[in-house]
């Protein structure tokens, strides 16, 4: 059974293959293969869930050894996969929602002459993700961090032609590569404390390093977290990353992942546990960004930029939560099964309606459409009463869990941390609630474009539907189905742990705050985008309107913070370099070559005045001994 | 005799050769200098080997000879290819090796 675990990685990986270079005889099928061993993959996983189920708790750690790839003295580094309930978990997260979107990507892709491209880095993505999730060492895992970093890149610059699009990609993966490099950082920082960084060793022998280097290790292992799943200070890329075809947007930054710095801190949970410190860093990250995002997404009128924000505020909630510890971890990953169900439906369901509206993305062109796109309208409505945590839907569970576990944390900090996570499920009801309204309900507010063409808004073909029904079937049930008998409690315990904390409130009064705040934020977007009409030019705004319009001035933050003081260090540092260093090399050489110069008229060619010289020296070298013998 | 007599006269003659060679420009003059000079030292080497009284100095002293036969063959020869060059036996003119 262990075997299969590399057939997992190796459909899509041929997938890219044959799809990349085969080259144009294989436009016309090239979709259809991508999505064909996309769902073997899924088949695979399936296959392995089962043998995993069938199994006692404890003896649900398969692994796979396929080669020694680096080994130097006691520098050893293998081609080892382990697949237990975590990497299960993700692992039919990553294909199940990987495979629909690729079938969705049939629909949507359908008119782009690149299809077998796109097909072929979406298959390269797949490939990339489960290799980060099933490698059974930190060292494997960067190679598969960093596959799909590249596979980001490819895809959101897709359209390359145009600019935008070829920035966007630029940013994801410079901001990329500032995480990356904690990652390698704590890479190295396990070796030198370990002397390995498997994940065996690394964490059975965590008790034994001091929790100095452990704060070291945690706070690296939070910074490549960051810039992975668009946390503060390093978010300012996944607003841009939507200039990517909708469906990139859907399954890398919503799904899948985003959530990869959540599952770099839940699978580092040794080191975490015993770091305090960087625990507490965590906590605040993902309290910061669930504001943030949440805020941002207020005030955005482009559907896609709305809805990355609403990404970054739910992954907020997960770092949030992978930060309390072992009372989190589990409900971490719920919520990030949850999200990864109706995010991605409600991404598929904006580019449903980007396909019926002339890829048309600015809600106030819309108004109106559940009359024109009654699937899009259903399925998306499902997923937003699922985001909002509306009782019994996925995320009423799994957000509910959250803020719970929050209070738990106890004291001062249990309080802000809970009180955060509260105000962030009022804005998140209110900016879904906003897109909700803007979209599908009030007149229709759109007009020809600039060559006379009125957008028809249409449903969108089969292909694109199922998908999005299937999604909106995950939206609605996943969180009872996990939820209820805590089932998915019990799966994930014996790897991340669990415990209760002391909450300082009960769990039903949690629950009434959140379902109070529930509706004061659907209740305040009503009355401004329900009750009057949406202007169709977007209004000035107040000051935080309009910050958060810009992204609460993040790139402007960057720009003069980091261009700008980099610029300033770089230029003093050319002017030290110009004056001091150069100074020092070319006074040298000025010296010398003055002196030179003035030896060099000895050199006249005369040989009588060489002649001089010899006898000159001659008549010292006499003297010289003469006067030795007298002394 | 005294035999530090010789010793001055070859100091002197040593004197002149080495003045020679410094002053005057004809190759051939500066030559025939250093072929005093030469000389010079022969007496001084036979002087030294009679006051000591053994052979050193006098086998010293043709070894002197056969090298400063040698050094007219091959100094001749430069002298006379300059000067078909050059025209000119000055050794001032001849001042080519400098930078």
């Amino acid at each position: 059974m262990e075997n299969l675990i590399a057939l997992l990685i190796a459909a899509p990986l041929l997938g890219a293959a044959v799809l990349l270079v085969g080259g144009r005889r294989l436009d016309a099928v090239g979709q259809w293969i991508g999505t064909l061993l996309s769902a073997a993959s899924f088949v695979f996983g399936l296959i392995l869930f089962a043998d995993l189920l069938g199994k006692n708790a404890e003896h649900r750690t398969l692994t796979q050894h396929l080669w020694t790839w680096i080994s130097v003295g006691s520098f050893q580094a293998d081609v080892t996969f382990r697949l237990d309930q975590l990497s299960m978990t993700f692992v039919l997260l990553i294909t199940g929602v990987g495979s629909l979107i690729h079938l969705y990507s049939v629909g949507y892709m359908e008119h782009d002459e690149r299809r077998r491209r796109f097909f072929g880095y979406l298959n390269l993505f797949l490939a990339a993700m489960l290799l980060l999730v099933l490698a059974d060492n930190y060292l494997l895992l960067y190679v598969g961090w960093e596959g799909v970093g590249l596979a980001s890149y490819l895809l959101i610059g897709f359209w390359q032609h145009k600019p935008s699009a070829a920035t966007a990609a630029k940013k994801a993966f410079l901001v990329n590569r500032v995480g990356d490099m904690g990652l390698s950082i704590a890479i190295m920082l396990m070796f030198t404390t370990f002397g390995s960084f498997a994940f065996g060793p690394v964490f059975s022998h965590a008790g034994d390093a001091s929790e100095g280097k452990l704060t070291a290790i945690g706070l690296m292992l939070l910074l490549a977290a960051c810039g992975k799943s668009a946390q503060v200070p390093l978010q300012s890329w996944l607003g841009d990353a939507m200039e990517g075809p909708t469906p990139v947007s859907a399954l890398i930054h919503a799904a899948t992942m985003v959530t990869a710095g959540v599952y770099l801190i839940v699978r580092s949970a040794a080191i975490f546990n015993l770091a305090p410190d960087a625990q507490l860093a965590v906590t605040v990250v993902g309290a910061v960004t669930l504001l943030f995002g949440a805020i941002v997404g207020c005030a955005k009128d482009d559907i896609k930029k709305a809805l990355a924000g609403s990404t970054m505020s739910q992954i907020g909630y997960m770092i949030l939560a992978a930060g309390l510890g072992p009372i989190g971890y589990v409900f971490a990953i719920m919520h990030l099964v949850t999200h990864g169900f109706f995010k991605a439906g409600l991404f598929l369901g904006a580019g449903s309606v980007m396909h019926g509206m002339n890829d048309e993305v600015d809600m106030r062109r819309y108004g109106g459409l559940r009359k024109y796109m009654p699937v899009t309208f259903i399925t998306f409505g499902l997923g937003y009463l699922a985001i909002i945590g509306f009782p019994f839907l996925s995320g009423f569970f799994s957000k509910d869990a959250i803020i719970e576990a929050a209070f738990a944390k106890g004291g001062t900090q249990g309080w802000i941390l809970g009180g955060a996570a509260l105000l962030g499920a009022a804005i998140t009801a209110f900016y879904m609630t906003r897109v909700m309204l803007m979209t599908f309900f009030g007149e229709k507010r759109w007009q020809p474009d600039e060559n006379g063409n009125e957008p028809h808004p249409h449903e969108s073909p089969k292909v694109m539907t199922i998908p999005m029904v299937l999604l909106a079937f995950g939206s609605v049930f996943a969180g009872g189905l996990f939820s209820i008998g805590d089932r998915f409690l019990n799966w994930l315990e014996p790897v991340t742990g669990h415990s209760e904390g002391h909450s300082p409130i009960s769990a039903a009064t949690v629950t009434g705050a959140t379902m109070v705040c529930l509706v004061i934020g659907v209740g305040i977007a009503w009355a401004q985008y329900g009750r009057k009409p949406v202007p169709a030019v977007a209004p000035r705004g107040s000051l935080l309107t309009r910050a958060a319009r810009r992204d609460l001035l993040q790139d402007d933050f960057n720009h003069v913070v980091l261009v700008r003081g980099g610029e300033h260090l770089t230029r003093s540092l050319v002017y030290v370099d110009h004056t001091l260093v150069d100074g020092v090399v070319n006074g040298t050489a000025a010296g010398f070559g003055g002196l030179s110069g003035r030896l060099r008229r000895v050199q006249n060619g005369f040989a009588r005045s060489y002649a001089v010289s010899m006898f000159g020296g001659a008549a010292l070298l006499v003297a010289a001994t003469l006067l030795m013998r007298a002394v | 005799m005294n035999p530090v007599n010789y010793l001055y006269l070859a100091a002197l003659l040593f004197t002149i050769g080495a003045t020679g060679v410094l002053i005057r420009r004809n190759a051939i003059v500066v030559f025939m200098c250093i072929e005093l000079m030469l000389n010079a030292c022969n007496l001084a080497f036979v002087v030294f080997s009679r006051m000591h009284g053994n052979l050193d100095g006098q086998i010293i002293a043709f070894f002197t000879m056969v090298v400063a036969a040698a050094e007219v063959v091959v100094g001749l020869a430069i002298i006379v290819s300059l000067f078909r060059t050059r025209h000119s036996a000055s050794v001032d003119d001849a001042s080519l090796m400098k930078l």
